[in-house]
């Protein structure tokens, strides 16, 4: 409590400096705009819907995106891990584009798919489906063999082991992987956001677009905060309590 | 809930290992584990395998557990060849190998899991029964890494003991804990093996242990991996590790694996 309270205290201290910086012209408003203006900013874009319209298209991107990559990354990374053949092809292939930034897909998923929708999906599902298959194969990989053969002693079989003991206890690498995931495909639909206009819908991505375009440095500093705050505010929800459950059961450090 | 547990117990077991090699090539060299052992174990016997390491008898014990498969000859269970790992023969290993994302009943329930004829309650009956043999009733819902190393252990046994084995393979279970947690395994082992009458395979190097427990003991030598001589222990149970009359008997098997190991020696130096 009192930590956070620190916390809170700083921030404000540092918002009423840059303020005044800014009110007395030491740092020119066109650069930096002030903290009131951004407030201003929120204000407008709260009321017109264009913050929550654009925040719920960037949102349905991210998350088709992202659990497209899940679904395909989770299973493609077991193949990896269970036959020699998948790891030498597929698992190569997954280390060299992993280390490609997603946004590099651009010119050809607009090549491929046009200003559509799917441009944006294909881009997403780069950003996330290598990082969670590679950490599945390194999961798999990782579980000690003993786990394996004390399951066979009792009856274990075939998927049973698959299901019952090998995923399970790949699941702190799993985990990771999925976060990992995450923040690659986040980083990618706002790349690619910046990079594609698509007119059927306008994200946060397009928005800090315009921003620069009209020279609204207000807008920008906003948009750049409200895509903090998605990102924490995810992490918090859909990754916190997977770690503290993993953190109770493993008895791994917090 | 104390004296029989619900599962019932099928045909007696006898184990026989007929003739069993085995060869493992590493980088460097192959290494002889076993080389034409044979073994009798009688139903409900305690018998001990001991020996230097890489004596095969931790190879022996998972061949056995139908893990490995013998290079030459076979092991039968009831006169019915061994092809794989079945809970008629559940292991205990030197790690405890406790699953960290159930609690204590649910490893303990696992191998029940995988018996369709049982409902969640007998399951659950079943578990709780074998927890509380090893005096871990009140821990089930604890997890794994919040256990001491004697108690995941006896987990570990619990867990072995819930689908009613008939014999039980043991490879050097004790042998990371400390000494008074482990004379205290002794004396709980001694007591589950004469109510639950179980046929029991016990791999150790340590000599005091396997009299303390056997009603024989193996004594292996290496490369290649043989049985050298067996000792029949008649002392009276319940057994104490600290008797004389035990370390008397103890001396008498040192001694003997002493004169095997330089014998061994002797003959690689010719």
């Amino acid at each position: 409590m009192k930590r956070s309270l620190t916390t809170l205290l700083t921030f404000l201290v540092l918002l009423v400096i840059w303020q005044e910086l800014v009110h007395y012209g030491i740092w020119s408003h066109v650069l930096v705009p002030a903290p009131l203006d951004v407030a201003k900013y929120f204000w407008d874009v709260l009321r017109d819907g264009s913050l929550l319209s654009a925040t719920g298209v960037t949102l349905k991107r991210l998350l088709l995106g992202y659990f497209a990559g899940l679904v395909l990354g989770l299973p493609l990374g077991l193949l990896t891990a269970r036959f020699k053949f998948v790891h030498d092809t597929l698992g190569v292939l997954a280390l060299g584009l992993q280390t490609l930034p997603s946004v590099c897909w651009a010119p050809l998923a607009l090549l491929w798919f046009g200003q559509t929708e799917s441009a944006m999906f294909f881009i997403v599902v780069m950003g996330s489906l290598w990082s969670v298959l590679l950490a599945t194969d390194a999961g798999v990989r990782n579980v000690p063999l003993l786990y394996v053969r004390a399951a066979q002693t009792m009856g274990s079989r075939g998927f049973h082991t698959w299901f019952k003991v090998i995923l399970p206890a790949s699941l702190p690498f799993v985990v990771s992987g999925m976060k990992q995931g995450w923040a690659f495909a986040w980083r990618s639909l706002m790349a690619a956001e910046i990079y594609i206009t698509i007119l059927t819908g306008f994200g946060l991505g397009n928005l800090l677009h315009y921003g620069r375009e009209l020279n609204a440095m207000d807008a920008v500093v906003g948009i750049m905060i409200v895509i903090v705050g998605i990102g924490l505010l995810t992490d918090k929800i859909l990754f916190s309590p997977f770690e503290r459950m993993l953190h109770r059961r493993w008895g791994t450090a917090k | 809930m104390n004296a029989t547990p619900p599962t019932p117990a099928s045909a007696p077991p006898k184990l026989t290992v007929e003739n069993v090699s085995k060869r493992f090539q590493t980088e460097r060299s192959q290494v002889h584990a076993l080389d034409r052992v044979s073994l009798d174990v009688r139903e409900g016997e305690f018998v001990c395998l001991v020996g230097p390491s890489g004596c095969g008898k931790s190879t022996l014990l998972n061949i056995i557990a139908g893990l490995d498969q013998p290079d030459i000859g076979r092991v039968t269970a009831d006169g019915k060849p061994i092809s794989g790992p079945g809970s008629d023969r559940m292991v205990m290993f030197q790690e405890s190998a406790l699953y960290p994302w159930l609690d204590v009943l649910g490893n303990v329930m696992f191998s029940l899991k995988l018996k369709p004829a049982l409902t969640n309650a007998e399951r659950r009956e079943v578990a709780r029964f074998h927890l509380k043999l090893v005096g871990l009733e009140k821990f089930e819902a604890m997890h794994v890494h919040e256990l001491s190393g004697g108690m995941k252990q006896r987990v570990a046994l619990a867990r072995a003991l819930a689908p009613n084995p008939r014999v039980l393979l043991m490879d050097e279970p004790f042998a990371a804990l400390d000494a008074l947690t482990r004379e205290q395994l002794y004396g709980d082992i001694q007591r589950i093996r004469a109510e639950r009458r179980k046929t029991i395979i016990f791999v150790t190097h340590n000599v005091r242990e396997a009299v303390c427990l056997g009603d024989r003991v193996v004594l292996f030598s290496a490369n290649p991996g043989r049985i050298r001589e067996q000792f029949e222990i008649g002392l009276p149970r319940p057994r104490d590790i600290n008797s004389v009359a035990l370390a008397e008997h103890s001396t008498k098997i040192t001694r003997a694996l002493k004169s095997h190991l330089s014998s061994e020696l002797a003959e690689v130096a010719e």
